[in-house]
């Protein structure tokens, strides 16, 4: 079977122009497929990018939040009764919050403010400049080195601002894995000064930060976490939280999936023309392969491999070219939400196969109902 | 080993049915003996290609049946047909159904190939068979870059190289020259044939009848008459 399959192989590579018809569709159609699916997972990254960066194993919060920038406050009494739930080694308030800084040529610039816990700093960034302890000096906040730092004219170590009409000092830089979505800076601080300077109701915890003892205590927490009438996540849960907000409840999802879809059809019409083209032109080929003896699951092989050698470098060059290309923007536009992952890859591959499958399907039936005796009749 | 080739009994091929039933082959029964050239001749629409057809195993007939060295063809199933094709018949089709985009010792090498062999050793054995036709230079060549006389040759080559009983030519010189289509008829009767093999030609070319050892006439799909080859070599 194999120096079948390599003439097969011969017959598809040595026709270059239709080779290259057929690369090209499956290419276009991967690349437009990772391409959509991958600017939708870099956008969700960064609507999930507090949650990423704070590195916090469980959440709880309101049952009513869908989104991290979307916290509902929670009275103190959820963090020590979460505190009391068995399981849990240790809890702590969280705040996420928008403010108004003043800077200091007087314009003002949204910012999102995040309050870590005074005692332990827990979900605390990597800091580039500065030191951690620093920021329990007075009016301590430490910046995020992100794409946004801009729009705060790039401040140092030392730099004065006013957030809410109070006095701030930036005390350490800090690098965070993600940035946020809406484009706005991000300061941390203290909780108990985030609560301080960021006008808020009542209630002033936007989350508990959980670390359960162990991972088998997790169910036994949200059980607990439920029965307060809150809410308790993981981190990868609440990502999920985050993602399927956004894809189902804002219309983005259906965007990027009407746009997948037009991708695959591109590439399925662009391909299975291609290759049903490619197969009619070489089926007095096939003809005379079964006139000399060929058997049809020969042939079904034969056009399956010219399928799939067609998809997978296709697919190769589709994610190669995609690649290149966010590598391209991310150089010139620092702040472009795309990102590959696994799941896109995925996904654009099952789409191929499909693609190749139906490709095949439609080659296979023409190609089996040849008659050697029409290769004799000319 | 039977002086008798192939022998055909009762073949009868129509198609359509009803009013529409046309009979493109009708009770044709002869036999192809060893070491032998027949001829299959007819004006156009006779059932020359036709019968060609049945008897190698392509096209399967409503009546009748075909015995090659015993064996009842049309008994076969169809798997086991495909088997007999590739091991018992050698094609050279009329418009030699080459491929362009294999070179041309590729090409030999297709059926040997199709028969599983190891790929270096079909190259090996399609070489040697490219010498016998005289192509051994022009091995490594599209086929689409030779001559109508060398695509000729390749096919032959394609079709002795598994070494087959029955040589089937369906209008070998029809989109040659004269003088080619006689060397190439001539190189097959000195070359090709021998006394374990039968080759079957269907041709209206009556420039080559005379290398023919037999004739046999074809007229609305009956066989209307054989004739022995005039200059038997």
């Amino acid at each position: 079977m194999r120096g079948i399959l390599k003439i097969a192989y011969k017959l598809l590579v040595n026709d270059k122009g239709k080779f290259a018809a057929l690369l090209i569709g499956i290419t276009f159609a991967v690349f437009l497929m990772v391409n959509v699916t991958s600017m939708f997972a870099g956008m969700m990254m960064k609507a999930s990018a507090t949650v990423v960066n704070t590195g916090a194993k469980m959440w709880v919060m309101d049952r009513a939040v869908n989104t991290v920038a979307s916290s509902i406050p929670m009275p103190d009494y959820v963090l020590n009764a979460v505190r009391s739930i068995s399981g849990v080694k240790y809890a702590v308030p969280f705040y996420s919050g928008a403010g108004l800084a003043r800077l200091g040529d007087g314009t003002y610039q949204g910012v999102t403010v995040l309050g870590l816990d005074d005692t332990s700093l827990y979900g605390r960034p990597a800091l580039i400049q500065g030191h951690i302890e620093d920021i329990y000096a007075e009016n301590g906040f430490i910046v995020v080195a992100d794409e946004e730092l801009p729009k705060l004219h790039n401040p140092k170590v030392g730099t004065e601002f006013e957030i809410n009409d109070n006095r701030g000092v930036i005390v350490g830089v800090a690098k965070v894995p993600a940035s946020g979505l809406f484009g706005v800076p991000t300061l941390y601080t203290t909780f108990s000064r985030a609560i301080q300077y960021i006008p808020s109701m009542r209630y002033t915890i936007s989350y508990v930060l959980v670390e359960p003892a162990s991972p088998a205590a997790i169910p036994h927490i949200k059980d607990e976490v439920e029965r307060l009438g809150y809410r308790a996540v993981t981190e990868t849960e609440f990502v999920a939280r985050n993602t399927s907000f956004y894809m189902w409840r804002t219309g983005m999802g259906i965007n990027i999936l009407i746009m997948t879809i037009i991708s695959f059809v591109v590439g399925l019409s662009i391909s299975g023309q291609a290759f049903y083209t490619f197969t009619l032109e070489n089926l007095d080929k096939f003809g005379a392969l079964k006139a000399i003896g060929a058997k049809g699951r020969e042939l079904v092989a034969m056009i399956l491999l010219q399928a799939g050698v067609t998809a997978l470098a296709g697919y190769g060059l589709g994610v190669g070219l995609c690649a290149f290309i966010i590598a391209l923007a991310k150089v010139r536009l620092k702040d472009y939400a795309s990102i590959v992952t696994m799941r896109n890859l995925g996904l654009a591959f099952g789409m191929v196969v499909v693609i190749a499958g139906i490709s095949s399907v439609i080659a296979v039936r023409k190609v089996l109902r040849v008659e050697p005796f029409e290769i004799f009749r000319g | 080993m039977h002086d008798v080739a192939i022998e055909a009994r009762g073949l009868s091929k129509w198609f359509g049915e009803g009013d529409t039933r046309t009979y493109a082959v009708r009770e044709v029964s002869f036999e192809a003996r060893h070491n032998e050239i027949l001829y299959i001749v007819g004006p156009s629409g006779s059932g020359k290609t036709t019968l060609l057809s049945m008897i190698s195993g392509i096209l399967r007939p409503n009546v009748g049946n075909v015995q090659v060295e015993d064996v009842d063809l049309w008994a076969l199933d169809d798997n086991h047909i495909a088997d007999f094709r590739l091991n018992t018949v050698g094609f050279v089709f009329q418009d030699y159904h080459l491929f362009p985009r294999l070179t041309t010792v590729e090409n030999v090498a297709i059926p040997l190939i199709l028969k599983r062999r190891n790929w270096n050793e079909a190259i090996g054995e399609a070489m040697h068979c490219l010498e016998v036709v005289g192509l051994t230079g022009r091995a490594a060549l599209p086929p689409n870059k030779l001559s109508g006389g060398e695509q000729q040759r390749v096919a032959i080559a394609r079709a002795i190289v598994s070494a087959p009983d029955i040589l089937i030519f369906d209008e070998p010189t029809a989109s040659l020259d004269g003088d080619t289509g006689r060397k190439i008829i001539e190189f097959v009767k000195k070359e090709v044939l021998n006394e374990k093999r039968c080759i079957l030609i269907v041709t209206h070319d009556n420039r080559i009848f005379e290398y023919a050892d037999r004739i046999m006439a074809m007229e609305d799909g009956r066989v209307v008459g054989f004739n022995k080859g005039e200059n038997r070599a």
